[in-house]
């Protein structure tokens, strides 16, 4: 009798799909899942909407992009960072001089783009974008450094497929595991 | 209909309170006089022991509501990293914390170190509103408010964060300046692995994104298997319920990462698949792996707290040592003391019991002979990493060792104090 009752307990241990639940919190609204800013690098979780450097450069004037970051993202009078890298689209992506972070000459994907332009910016004033005004801002940063045509319209099935300067040259994060060192080899 | 009187009643109650409160507070005030005149003196006078003859001074509700520190006390935090907090906007950048005064392991949660994405507001929450949002590749999306996170089976632990941009160098003149953006406290709150099952992780999740309710909604991408680890969703900090500046009312503790990861004001966790670099993820954008992997997790260091920059030994003879050793790999396991500049170190002692991913206070009695010294400290922690100096560290990344020689990552390199012979310290960087 003694050992059976102690089955259910072994099953649980042995499985996490058996792991131990408290039927605490509720599930969300579509709504508010919906409200979810996180988006992946493949475009998964984009708001539908477009927008073209055209119209994002008017909306880089008129939502006061430039006070900070100068015209055409050269040269502001804060410490914002330059938007426009110094050299050109021939130039490997980690010299064209991309300011500060270097966002977006060095950005992986062209969602981080939008992801920080949605989050981050204007700077005091975030979240007031609408999706239309970020994917044109993105349209625009983008087609400044010459990553885009001038005349590409970005919207959410197409942003997570240009191809951005930096490549694949750029590191991944090992993987983490518990009291492991943080570089194999490396004793410091 | 509403009687007045007893209000009248609680008015009168009042007058009476307020009169004896008076009376009080006029005593007192002619007991601190007295008290004054006899006992202590010019305040250049000598320790003696009729100056412990202190003045008597009248509890004010501040003292009996939470306290206040004596005003002989003034330690204090500064603006770090060349940046004003608050700045003309009202901002919060980076806060040091004052290393030099502490003692012990944990930090006051007044003082503790802190920091925000590119500069932030402090959001100001109301608990009762605040909900944390977990999906993604989850089998139950759920919502929890404060409430249900605290219905949850409790875990209470000391940890240690620590800023990526904690990087001493020749120009810091004190501990605060070189070390001051790492603190210590006790957290407590519910295991991120916990709510991770109770939604039913799904195990095509690799890593999870972690995002705060601050304006910029700064989000981290982290590795699921730490979050299965030791990741904290917490909710109070050395007792009490945790400071605005520190995330209330819930951040996460993510033990050893780069103090970034932590993520304050936590409004939402998604479980996803692959790797993405997000906002607050951008800064660990690196070309090279080397760096891309000691960006991460925060190496084994230790810096000296006394003697420390700016301060000053009156006279040789005997002082302890001391100062705080942790590493992101584990708890500490081992710190040693060198008063010859490096040609020899002894064991020092480790204060209590040292916790894994937490601040572990060091002392060494050493007779001071009234020479010039360096004085260092090295630890080494439980997985066996030890605490390097800069040029060990070019070394082993096979790179040349210049005096512009950048640590990567966290720098955790082994920090020179200098004493003179007048007793007074500085950087040995110098």
């Amino acid at each position: 009798m003694g050992s059976l009752r102690i089955v259910p307990i072994l099953l649980l241990l042995a499985s996490p799909a058996l792991a131990q639940t408290y039927g605490l919190g509720r599930a969300p609204t579509a709504a508010e899942l919906a409200q979810g800013i996180t988006i992946s690098p493949t475009g998964v979780g984009l708001p539908p909407g477009h927008g073209t450097a055209a119209e994002g450069a008017v909306l880089y004037t008129q939502k006061l992009c430039v006070v900070c970051h100068g015209p055409a993202g050269v040269g502001g009078v804060t410490k914002a960072p330059n938007l426009q890298a110094k050299k050109g689209p021939g130039v490997d992506a980690w010299d064209r001089g991309g300011g500060g972070d270097g966002i977006p000459v060095k950005a992986p994907d062209a969602t981080i783009v939008f992801d920080f332009i949605r989050r981050g910016m204007p700077l005091g004033n975030e979240g007031i974008l609408t999706p239309d005004e970020v994917y044109s801002l993105t349209a625009y940063l983008l087609a400044i450094n010459k990553i885009i045509p001038e005349d590409e319209v970005l919207d959410q099935n197409n942003l997570a497929q240009i191809k951005m300067p930096i490549g694949n040259e750029w590191a991944r994060v090992p993987d983490w595991k518990p009291r492991a060192p943080r570089l194999a080899g490396y004793p410091y | 209909m509403m009687d007045p009187k007893p209000s009248s009643r609680r008015e009168l109650l009042k007058g009476a309170a307020l009169a004896v409160g008076t009376v009080a507070a006029g005593a007192s005030v002619s007991k601190i006089a007295f008290a004054q005149t006899p006992a202590s003196g010019p305040a250049t006078a000598p320790p003696s022991y009729a100056a412990n003859e202190a003045p008597m001074v009248a509890a004010s509700d501040d003292v009996i509501a939470y306290g206040v520190r004596s005003h002989y006390v003034t330690s204090k935090r500064i603006p770090a990293l060349g940046r004003p907090s608050p700045d003309d906007f009202g901002l919060e950048f980076h806060v040091a914390t004052p290393l030099q005064d502490s003692v012990g392991t944990i930090q006051a949660s007044s003082l503790h170190y802190a920091a925000t994405t590119k500069g932030s507001f402090i959001p100001d929450i109301d608990p009762a509103r605040h909900t944390l949002m977990i999906d993604g590749l989850v089998g139950r999306p759920r919502i929890f408010t404060m409430a249900d996170l605290k219905r949850f089976p409790s875990v209470t632990q000391f940890h240690f964060i620590e800023c990526a941009g904690n990087n001493h160098s020749a120009a810091d003149r004190t501990v605060q300046e070189s070390h001051g953006l790492t603190s210590n406290a006790e957290w407590t709150g519910v295991l991120l692995s916990t709510l991770l099952e109770e939604c039913g992780l799904q195990h095509e999740a690799t890593w999870f994104v972690a995002e705060g309710a601050e304006e910029v909604k700064g989000a981290s991408t982290m590795p699921i298997n730490k979050a299965m680890t030791d990741v904290i969703v917490a909710y109070g900090m050395n007792g009490e319920p945790l400071r605005p500046q520190q995330g209330f009312p819930v951040r996460l503790i993510v033990p050893g990462f780069e103090g970034i990861f932590n993520t304050k004001w936590l409004r939402h966790i998604k479980a996803v698949d692959q790797y993405q670099l997000n906002m607050n993820d951008f800064g660990h954008l690196q070309r090279s792996p080397v760096n891309a992997a000691l960006g991460y997790q925060i190496g084994p260091k230790s810096v000296i707290t006394y003697p420390s920059g700016g301060q000053k030994l009156p006279e040789p003879g005997w002082y302890e040592i001391t100062g705080l050793a942790w590493s992101g790999g584990g708890a500490v396991r081992k710190v040693e003391v060198s008063t010859d500049d490096g040609r020899s170190w002894k064991d020092a002692k480790l204060k209590g019991t040292p916790h894994p991913m937490a601040h572990t206070r060091f002392g060494y009695m050493w007779n001071w002979d009234g020479g010039e010294h360096v004085i260092l400290s090295r630890t080494t922690d439980a997985i066996g990493q030890v605490q390097p100096t800069r040029e060990e560290v070019a070394k082993a990344l096979g790179v040349p060792y210049t005096p512009k020689f950048r640590v990567p990552g966290t720098n955790n390199t082994i920090m020179p104090w200098r004493i003179a012979r007048d007793g007074s310290v500085t950087n040995g960087l110098a």
